[in-house]
């Protein structure tokens, strides 16, 4: 029920009268059409994450990063916890 | 970036399960809340390839498998006797009521349409002034803004023919329900990331410090998965209880605030019978009674007597996560993907779905 997937902005329209906002993304090959309502901010060529027929996130480029970098991260933070650690028994 | 092939690559994830290996000293018992991350931890093999140290216990996390039987009751009933398009998402149509499923009512000759998204429901209700359209509308905090937005939309169109049927449930009341309950042991928890993409992660801050355990909100990919379970063990591994956030890329710490103005106008807070795990003080949304005309229980009244759940179904314990799929009596047997018993062998979300497509459990 709660699956979301990233998909990129194609285009942005205007339907309901001009109300609202919707997109045509595209997912690999396929695409859809999806609300911008909860996104307001997002433009041709985001990566938006949709449910349900409703765009719900714009993905975050610099986090997305994150993922990949963790463990490298964690090697570092470990190593300098260890130095600290035999720095105070040096003590 | 594609933002999700990237985070399937079995360099990555063989990474993650090392570090895992590495950094367990002892057995661990983890929920993951999401069905989402269940179907993913058991379709990707992941839960073989775990240090054996570490359990992944199945959340309530579906909301399909939690919507009361009554529920789905008046559905058919809205769908049989009152003429109704009714609509809803296909798990939903699946799901067995007391005498049969929305899909059985539907191959009998009611009018029951599977959707994609609830604004579709509102172009069917454009398209028809004639006819009563109710969409089904099933789903946790995620599925709440595109279903709150349909409302919104009939409104603006002036529609009087579209209402909704709202099964709504709210995460972090059953997650306080399920750690608070005595026979459930759990030590650490994977937040739904989608949840919090729209809530934000201020309410899992209070559950981390009142049940004294770590809390990371987590993604569905496998490598979200074993970083959110590594971060959790590390966590566990050093005698923490903290709140963090895997799944940045996606969830603010605010959430969305567009969406939850939208829920906010058209939904407030309820107490909620869960399926299979009784009645849980504000754990759901109702429409609101200034919008009573687009709730079809209130706009139908419609009023039928509760049925017996069925007897050989645990569907009850595997929600909570007291016990595994494979544990029940009718697991493979009377119960299949074509042929539910309960709930949580119908949804894609149902932990014993996932169990009886991916898993390869030997039924004996």
């Amino acid at each position: 029920m709660c699956l979301a997937i990233p998909g990129k902005i194609q285009s942005v329209d205007y339907q309901y009268g001009g109300a609202v906002r919707m997109a045509k993304i595209l997912f690999g090959g396929i695409t859809k059409e999806a609300s911008l309502d909860m996104v307001p901010h997002a433009n041709v060529g985001d990566y938006v994450l949709v449910h349900v027929g409703v765009a719900i996130s714009v993905v975050d480029e610099e986090e997305a990063k994150r993922t990949f970098q963790y463990l490298e991260e964690i090697g570092e933070i470990d190593e300098l916890v260890e130095a600290s650690q035999i720095d105070r028994q040096d003590l | 970036m594609k933002y999700i092939s990237e985070y399937r690559t079995p360099e990555l994830v063989e990474k993650y399960l090392h570090e895992l290996q590495k950094t367990v000293t002892r057995p661990w018992a983890i929920m993951e809340i999401c069905g989402g991350q269940t179907h993913s931890l058991v379709k990707n093999g992941l839960l073989n390839l775990l240090p054996k140290e570490i359990q992944m216990i199945h959340g309530p996390g579906c909301p399909v498998c939690v919507t009361p039987l009554n529920l789905i009751d008046k559905a058919v009933y809205l769908a049989e006797e009152k003429g109704v398009i009714l609509c809803s998402f296909g798990d939903m149509i699946r799901v067995p009521g007391s005498k049969r499923s929305l899909l059985e009512a539907k191959a009998a000759g009611a009018d029951v349409r599977i959707l994609y998204s609830p604004l579709e429901a509102v172009k069917i209700a454009q398209q028809n002034p004639d006819r009563e359209v109710v969409f089904f509308a099933v789903g946790f905090e995620t599925t709440a803004p595109a279903n709150a937005l349909s409302v919104l939309h009939a409104q603006r169109l002036g529609l009087k023919n579209y209402s909704i049927l709202a099964s709504h449930v709210l995460v972090p009341p059953a997650i306080d329900a399920v750690m608070t309950d005595d026979d459930v042991r759990i030590q650490g928890v994977l937040a739904a990331g989608h949840v919090c993409t729209i809530m934000g992660i201020g309410e899992y801050y209070e559950l981390a410090e009142k049940h004294e355990i770590p809390i990371v909100v987590t993604g569905f990919e496998p490598a979200d998965l074993l970083q959110g379970i590594l971060m959790t063990v590390r966590q566990l591994e050093e005698g923490k209880a903290k709140l963090e956030n895997q799944y940045s890329r996606v969830v603010k710490p605010e959430g969305n605030p567009e969406a939850r103005k939208v829920i906010e106008q058209v939904f407030e807070v309820a107490d909620r019978e869960w399926r299979g795990i009784g009645t849980i003080p504000n754990s759901g949304w109702e429409v609101r009674e200034e919008l009573a005309a687009f709730d079809a229980n209130r706009k139908f009244s419609v009023n039928i007597a509760k049925a017996p759940e069925c007897a050989d179904c645990i569907a009850g314990l595997v929600l909570k996560g007291i016990k595994k799929p494979y544990e029940c009596s009718q697991f493979g047997k009377k119960c299949t993907p074509e042929n539910p018993l309960g709930a949580p062998m119908v949804s894609s979300e149902g932990a014993c779905a996932a169990y009886y497509h991916f898993a390869g459990v030997e039924v004996s």
